[in-house]
């Protein structure tokens, strides 16, 4: 599938790029379109379940709530990781366009490993929360919580076998210059889910009940 | 999706450079910093809050378009994304209004 | 754009070496070509046949919820059998009847209206339809294994909870919707990208039919929609299977939460339901009234209008549960409004009739009748917007004749309409006008009389949802009309599919590429459509093309033919049809070859596997609370599931094309179309030629 956009730099990115050989109304590839599409399906998704905690915010009757469990410098942390991760992502990126191979792989392992310990970090969140008395049937806030972040976790999860399986493509040789639009849309997904997380972060961590 | 903070990054063309993605992540981090800093401060909460929000917003928006390279593609890819995220905050504030949450 | 694009072979993908871990089938007839199929028109025809069978399961529990309610304190059902039947009667109607309906045609036209060969992901819209089938299954084998889904097709929690409804009833429910969701979302993913990617050059957004805008709208509605009730339905599972509070009154669990997500799912659904049979409808008028669409652009404004203001009304199904005034009248007056596009809808319609020559064949009558039914279930639905009219009608049986009315009268009716207009393009016959008007008549006198007298019923104060009626209340006369309209409805069906046998197997009219002198693209094209669709991508001027390169206008604005573009010229190069409209190109009587450079997606085992390891991991699920939250079965599904993606994934969209490229593999003769020699001059299949099997697509894919 070739990319007009895989040369660096220099051509206008209005430049019709194509599926399959063929030239397309909007000059987008479908792929590329349909990632977006379903991206903004997404927004719907975590936003339902982004409101539902906000809704059941300060209204548990019982139970811990998130003032005495979070520990937010941890959390800041991971955040940043999760952060970082987005920028290794792009330079994965940048390296396909460049066909510098060899940085490919080191950047999308570096995604892949700065997304798994973000989870590695949420496991022992979330642990330590159960520990503490917090499960998903203690309470409103247990509830919303774990299912939120969960939902999450799991968005995280599949993209990091998804970075795996593009390195894995690219050891074998098999994820070259003309197949740049499969990172692109990756990284796209990855994005998002940092993206979600930032919001997350802020307003479940950070904004004070 | 501009701010302050965005000029420095300023128009790249088709692509930023590998240097200018390290710059905006600094930018990233910065912001992040601000915010668990703010944390700590016992600043009015409501203006705490709205501060949060907002920074949380800049980053949303530094992300999608430099990151995910909204800013240079197509325009209708803004659109879709646009139009689902502002669906999704007007039936989502709409029935936490319903349901007297203070958002 | 506005060159002729020749449909080239693209650069051979570089994963084409690697073919993937299944070999694809070969022969293009046989179950497994059909297994495997990633053809939309396919995959259309399988949506409409599965659709229909279960609206005959649907109408079966329609019938028996009218035979329990035909007397006062009916014995016909208990009252656990009552609420499972109209739970799935709903949930069939609305899940498993109108939407794959809807699906059905936009599979089968969409390509074929904007000018393109396929859909955007053939493999992805063979999931889509597999998972519906399989999600379908699903929710119906509840029946055999300790219940149905027995909480009403919207399922409100706390009702719904495992502490009211401790059996796996409503598991069957929300997996079996889960499926079924992401089903649809694959579809509008796939058809969004079509519509805005994949139109014939000059085939500009606003040349589009407008069935195939209404098909854009829909799906960005489903794609919006989705979502919300899957949180819902996750929610709801997280309460049942794991303990947790989301709608648990006694932790502060709020059940309005789920009233809210589901009616914000909910109220866009209906607009999902009605735009597909909208759209049938604005094509069918204009053909049939020989006038253009009135107000093309207006119709098509009220659309995307219709799809956004439906984001802002959903509160009007919550007007009774004590929201405080601001919120209910807020939504009283957005309700209120949305009227507004939708009655200029009627008007256009209305006015596309107007003085036109009309020709009353079935899909005119269906489409008249649309706007009629329709238009009776939009005012008591005007009604409903008035909160304090709708604090009485709430709950009653006014409420099910609204949506009776502009579900069966608009939605059915609309898709009846376009199940008569477009059959001889699927399946190359015509449908037996005669008995459609039976069928039609019928089904009109039958429609009325089940739902007219609920009007009444409901302001007279018969609830919803309860399985019997005391014979005090005065409710049993008009409850045995409905009664008795429910089976003429009936007959009405059984009339229906005796069209169908008649006009497939008995006599046998062929049709030919325009058999009712339409408007838009696919009329160009022979019927049944060739696999390729489109031996040349056409090049399109305005809306209304092919009229346009049909017709003139004389001095008077009447339609003049045009003598040099016959229906003969409208074919590719090299074929004619005879004189009764008998199309050999590319359809019966197999041998053509494909025009040469057309390179078609290969078909996949995938999608189904993929498919079926979703009802692996619901059944899991839902079987895993039982033996102390032992998920292995669900867990066995979803790394089948991850297996079939990956395989899927990597696994090049099409062969590459045979290396002797200048002679496409010949189309061996399809399985059950008659060779042209075995037709007489009528069209009908000679004595003893196979007649062909319904539902045949005979061009050989």
């Amino acid at each position: 599938m070739a990319s007009h956009t895989a040369t660096v730099g220099h051509e206008q990115e209005a430049t019709t790029e194509h599926s399959h050989g063929h030239v397309t109304n909007t000059g987008l590839s479908n792929e590329k379109l349909a990632m977006w599409v379903f991206l903004g399906s997404e927004c719907l998704l975590f936003g339902a379940l982004i409101s539902s905690y906000f809704l059941y915010r300060g209204r548990s009757t019982t139970g811990p709530g998130p003032d005495d469990l979070f520990d937010i410098p941890f959390t800041s942390v991971s955040s940043f990781v999760l952060l970082m991760s987005s920028l290794t992502m792009v330079l994965a990126l940048a390296a396909i366009q460049r066909a510098d191979y060899r940085r490919l792989r080191i950047w999308l392992m570096a995604t892949a490993l700065l997304g798994a310990t973000f989870i590695a970090g949420q496991v022992y969140e979330f642990t330590t929360f159960i520990r503490e008395g917090l499960t998903i049937r203690t309470n409103l806030f247990g509830s919303s919580f774990f299912v939120l972040t969960g939902f999450h976790g799991v968005h995280v999860t599949l993209g990091i076998v998804m970075l795996l399986s593009l390195w894995n493509l690219s050891v074998r040789g098999r994820l070259t210059r003309e197949r740049t639009e499969v990172v692109e849309i990756v990284g796209l997904y990855w994005h998002f889910v940092d993206v979600v997380w930032i919001v997350i972060f802020t307003v479940i961590y950070l904004i004070p009940t | 999706m501009s701010g302050a903070e965005t000029h420095e990054a300023g128009e790249h063309g088709a692509h930023p450079t590998d240097a200018q993605y390290v710059r905006i992540a600094a930018i990233l981090a910065v912001v992040t910093g601000i915010e668990v800093g703010l944390f700590y401060t016992s600043f009015a909460e409501v203006a705490t809050n709205v501060v949060l929000l907002v920074l949380a917003g800049i980053k949303f928006a530094i992300v999608a378009a430099y990151f995910m390279h909204l800013k240079f593609d197509n325009k209708i890819l803004r659109r879709l994304f646009v139009t689902g995220f502002v669906l999704a905050c007007f039936c989502y504030f709409a029935y936490l209004l319903t349901l007297g949450v203070s958002v | 754009m506005t060159t002729v694009l020749e449909p080239t072979v693209g650069p051979v993908p570089p994963e084409a070496d690697d073919p993937g871990l299944l070999r694809r089938p070969s022969d293009p007839r046989g179950v497994w070509s059909w297994i495997t199929t990633v053809d939309h028109k396919r995959i259309g025809i399988l949506y409409g046949v599965t659709a229909f069978v279960f609206f005959l399961l649907g109408g079966i529990e329609a019938l028996l919820i009218r035979l329990q309610l035909a007397k006062p304190n009916g014995q016909v059902l208990s009252a656990e059998a009552y609420n499972q039947l109209f739970t799935m009667h709903g949930t069939t109607m609305v899940f498993l009847v109108i939407m794959p309906m809807s699906a059905a045609f936009f599979n089968y036209l969409v390509p074929l209206q904007i000018g393109a060969r396929d859909v955007a992901f053939p493999r992805l819209n063979a999931f889509s339809y597999w998972l519906f089938l399989f999600g379908g299954l699903f929710l119906y084998s509840s029946f055999f294994l300790g219940g149905a889904p027995n909480g009403g097709w919207f399922g409100y929690a706390p009702n719904t909870s495992i502490t009211f409804s401790p059996g796996h009833n409503i598991d069957f429910w929300i997996f079996g919707l889960q499926l079924l969701g992401i089903a649809s979302t694959a579809g509008a993913v796939n058809l969004i990208v079509t519509m805005l990617n994949m139109r014939a050059p000059g085939m500009t957004l606003m040349r589009m039919p407008v069935f195939t805008w209404m098909t854009l709208v829909s799906s960005f509605l489903i794609l919006f929609a989705m979502p919300i009730i899957t949180v819902a339905l996750f929610l709801l599972m997280f309460d049942r299977n794991f303990g947790a509070n989301f709608f648990n009154p006694v932790a502060g669990g709020d059940p309005l939460l789920w009233q809210h997500l589901f009616w914000l799912f909910g109220h866009p659904e209906v607009y999902i339901l009605i735009l597909p049979a909208m759209g049938m409808v604005s094509e069918i008028l204009p053909v049939f009234a020989r006038k253009p669409l009135f107000g093309y652009p207006v119709i098509v404004f009220s659309g995307i209008a219709i799809g956004f203001m439906g984001w802002g009304v959903w509160v009007h199904h919550m007007f009774a549960t004590g929201l405080g005034p601001v919120a209910i009248s807020a939504f009283s007056i957005s309700t209120m409004f949305i009227a507004v596009p939708t009655g200029v809808k009627i008007f256009n319609w209305v006015a596309t009739i107007w003085r036109g020559s009309l020709r009353l064949n079935t899909p005119m009558l269906f489409a008249m009748g649309f706007i009629a039914m329709f238009t009776i279930g939009g005012l008591s639905g005007v009604t409903h917007a008035v909160s304090p009219h709708d604090r009485q009608q709430t709950d009653t049986y006014y409420v099910v004749a609204h949506f009776h009315y502009v579900l069966f009268g608009g939605a059915l009716f609309g898709i009846m309409a376009g199940i008569y207009y477009w059959w001889p393009k699927i399946f190359g016959t015509l449908l037996d006008d005669r008995i459609g008007k039976w069928h039609f008549w019928i089904w009109l006198l039958g429609f009325n009389l089940t739902f007219a007298p609920m009007h009444l019923l409901g302001l007279q104060g018969m609830p919803r949802r309860i399985y019997t009626y005391d014979d005090s209340l005065g409710l049993k006369a008009l409850n045995m009309v409905s009664t008795v309209g429910s089976f003429v409805i009936a007959v009405a069906v059984l009339i229906f599919m005796y069209n169908v046998w008649y006009s497939t197997k008995k006599r046998r009219v062929v049709a030919s590429n325009d058999p009712w002198d339409g408007r838009t693209l696919e009329w160009t094209i022979p019927s049944p459509t060739p696999h390729y669709n489109f031996a040349e991508i056409p090049l399109v001027h305005s809306v209304d093309d092919f009229w346009h390169r049909k017709y003139t206008e004389d001095e008077n604005g009447r339609p003049v033919r045009v003598e040099s573009t016959d229906v003969a010229a409208a074919l590719p190069p090299g074929d004619e049809p005879d004189a009764v409209g008998h199309s050999g190109y590319g359809g019966h009587g197999g041998g053509h070859e494909d025009p040469p450079g057309i390179h078609l997606p290969s078909p996949s085992y995938y999608p189904i596997l993929a498919a079926l390891s979703m009802p692996v991991m619901s059944y899991g699920l839902l079987y895993g609370r039982d033996s102390g939250q032992n998920y292995l079965v669900a867990v066995v599904g979803a790394v089948a599931l991850f297996a079939a993606l990956y395989a899927w994934g990597l696994e090049p969209s099409a062969e590459p094309a045979e290396p002797a490229e200048a002679e496409p593999a010949e189309v061996p003769a399809p399985v059950g179309a008659p060779a042209p020699e075995a037709l007489d001059a009528g069209g009908a299949p000679v004595d003893g030629a196979p007649g062909g099997g319904a539902p045949v697509d005979g061009s050989g894919h």
